[in-house]
This record gives structure tokens, sequence and C-alpha cells, in this order.
């Protein structure tokens, strides 16, 4: 096989390959200086060729999946992990690996151009190595990426659920947007816990925000008012638009064991009543 | 055996639950609570369930029928201090507990009841509740 050819040419000109792969990196149209700068530029790339040659040293197959393979595929995810939270594309990561076929190429055509076979051969174990690399870089990026939205998408659950005290007794929750099963799971915990920590009697459930309502969305609605009346609270929902009682009554949908308002400010003046507030003005206008 | 001890405060019975209920604890809840009823006649029955991490679904109607056989014996149940876990457990195992009286503690409910109660009870007593018969 053709690994130590390889090898041999790697440690006897490790700098001036560095050189010039960094050189072909900066050419490239990919590269992003606004990014990154070239001194990580270079460390990462240092890094990386030191962990390429100990693995081709260890006499690594053809494959990249052995032992001897480890801290080369180490340097690529933590790299990977990075440039995915620093805004770089799928491309633009993967470029990093592959930009190495060229200055590699020129340096094996050089060394073997007397033994066309032997060259063939080293190319192909070349090419399948990095390209096994490029795509592993591809992967821990997209996983990294889903890493990302998923925390995102948890944030964005625990930040679209504010219950808010409104008075004494009475808390509110403004919902926005689409309900469906996880997040109604969300919204009742959160609501449950603000009734328990401000001892409540009333909630409000403001649906102003609330894009549709359909027999599903209904039926988590009903939930979380039960859920609320178990825990000695009535609830109130209100933000009702004409549009959606429309629908609910298109639906069918029963939800007249809910009192409801088309109004927040109906809601509010309901719940305070119940609590046996009054709200007078302080003087005549 | 095990038995839950019920209190009688008053017009009212407060039983409250700490350990988890095993079904045949339940059962007998259920059966002592009916007799202490009728015995003390008692006006108001109170069961707090804050010390329940679980409730399951057999659990969750016997507390609902005791609740009913309460009330038909003529004594206002109200059951307080769920969780709120146990409460969405309930909802999503359909027991809602509409014909049932939810308070969130203790305090709150012993208030409903007393309201309740002094609502109910005839007049000449209305203002010594202390003096009701026992």
């Amino acid at each position: 096989m053709s690994i130590p050819n390889l090898t041999r040419l790697l440690q006897n000109d490790a700098e001036q390959l560095l050189q010039d792969w960094l050189k072909a990196q900066l050419a490239s149209g990919t590269l992003r200086r606004d990014l990154l700068s070239e001194v990580d530029l270079r460390r990462d790339s240092q890094a990386f060729l030191t962990a390429f040659v100990q693995a081709l040293g260890a006499g690594a197959a053809l494959t990249t999946d052995g032992p001897a393979w480890e801290d080369v595929k180490a340097v690529l995810a933590g790299l990977s992990k990075t440039r995915a939270s620093q805004g770089f594309t799928s491309g633009e990561v993967a470029t990093f690996v592959l930009s190495l076929k060229q200055p590699l190429f020129n340096r094996l055509f050089t060394a073997l151009s007397s033994s066309p076979e032997q060259l063939q051969d080293d190319l192909w174990t070349t090419t399948v190595l990095l390209d096994q690399l490029g795509l592993y870089t591809l992967e821990v990026y997209q996983r990294s990426r889903e890493d990302i939205i998923l925390r995102q998408r948890q944030e964005l659950l625990e930040l679209s659920t504010p219950v808010v005290k409104v008075w004494q007794g009475i808390v509110a929750l403004p919902l926005i947007g689409t309900l469906d099963s996880e997040r109604t799971q969300v919204v009742m915990e959160s609501l449950l816990e603000r009734i328990v920590e401000t001892e409540s009697t009333v909630a409000i459930i403001d649906i102003t925000g609330v894009p549709t309502v359909d027999t599903l969305v209904a039926q988590h609605l009903l939930r979380a008012v039960a859920a609320a009346r178990l825990m000695g609270a009535e609830c109130i929902i209100s933000g009702i638009r004409p549009q959606i009682a429309q629908t609910i009554v298109h639906l069918g949908i029963d939800l007249s064991s809910v009192t409801t308002k088309a109004n927040f400010a109906d809601a509010i003046a309901l719940a305070l009543t119940r609590s046996g507030f009054q709200v007078t003005r302080a003087r005549a206008q | 055996m095990d038995r839950i001890p019920i209190l009688k405060l008053g017009d009212c019975l407060i039983v409250s639950l700490h350990v988890d209920l095993h079904d045949r604890l339940a059962l007998t809840l259920q059966d002592d609570l009916a007799s202490r009823v009728v015995s003390t006649g008692a006006k108001g029955v109170l069961i707090d369930i804050s010390g329940l991490d679980m409730v399951d679904s057999f659990i969750g109607r016997i507390l609902g029928n005791i609740a009913t056989l309460c009330q038909v014996l003529d004594a206002e149940t109200v059951i307080v201090g769920l969780r709120p876990a146990v409460a969405i457990t309930l909802v999503e195992l359909g027991v809602t507990w509409t014909h049932v009286r939810t308070a969130l503690n203790i305090e709150r409910g012993l208030a409903l009841l007393q309201h309740h109660v002094s609502l109910t009870a005839p007049e000449e007593t209305r203002d010594e509740p202390d003096d009701a018969q026992r």
C-alpha cells in the first residue's frame, strides 16, 4: 500500500506543506476572513497536520475508522463545532480539509512522476482519506447545528410562556403562537407553578396571539383549564377574535364549561369582580 | 392494618394524606369517611393531598367517589393541595372532578367550607357556629 510514501512526504516537508496549504486556504473564496483570523487558521491547520501525520505514521489503513484516527477526528470535531457556532456554512467548513488535496497532490506528482501506477495508487488513497475526513467534518458540523437549533427551540418554548401576575390573586397567561402538545405541557406547568406561587384564584388565558384554533388546540386549552381548576383556580379565556369564534362554532367545540371574554380588559374586569375587588375612578373627568 | 386518621374541626372533617395511597387503603378511607360523616354529622369534608407525589387513575377515581359520597351525605367536600404535576397527570388521565370543589391549600379550602357551612346552617346557629351539636 502507498501509505509509507505519503507519510514520508508529509514528514519531510511538513513546514512547506503547511505554508502551501495556508496559501491555498487564504486564496480560496470560501474563507470567511471576517470570522476567522490568520493566526487561528494557522493554529488549526498546524494541529490538523500534526495529528494527520501521526495517524498515517501509526500505519493506518484505507479507512479513518480505527483508533489511530481518534486525534485527527478530535481536532476536526473541535474545529467544526467552533465554526458551526461562529456561523460558517457547511461548505466553508468542509473546504478546510478538502483544500489540502491540491498541495498534497502537487507533492505526490513531483515525487512519483517516474512511476505513474504508484502515483495513481497514492492519489486514490489520499483522496479517499481526505474525503472521509471531510465527510466527518460535515457530520459534526450538522450535529452541532442541530444541537443549537434544539437549544434555541427549548429557550423559545420557555420564553414564550410568561405568566404575569395581574393583581393580587389573579394571573394572566398571554399565549403567542400555535399550541401543540409539547407547548401545552410547558404552558400548563408554568401556569400551575405560578398559581401555587402567587396563591391565585383566577387565571386568565389570553389567546389574542394564537393564530388558529382547531379542535386539537381547543382540547389543549380545555386541559389547561381543567388542570388549573384542580388547583383551585378558575380560568377565563380571553382574546377570542371574531374569526376564531366562528371557527369554534363551525367545529362544534364546546367551550360552555369555560368563561370566555372577547378581550383582555373584560377578562380583567371579571377577574377583579370575582375576587371581590371594585374599581372606581378616583375623580370624575 | 394502616388507617388514615380523620380529624374533626368544628363542623368539618379533615383528612391529610401523606403516604402514597394503595388501593386497599383508599377503599378503607372511603368507608371510614362515610361512617364518620354520618356519626359526627359533619357539614364539610376537606381532603388534603399535598403530600402525594403521584396519583394514579384509580386513586383519582376513588377520591372523586369519596367527594360524591360525602355530598350525598350532605357534607360539602373540598379537595386541596394538588401539586401541579398531580393536576396535570389527572387531566391527562381524564379525571377532571367537575363535580368536586378544589382549592389551592388547606386555608383556602377551610374558608370555602366555612362559607358553605354558614350558608346552609340553620338561622339560630349561624351566629354561634361553635354551639352546633357535636
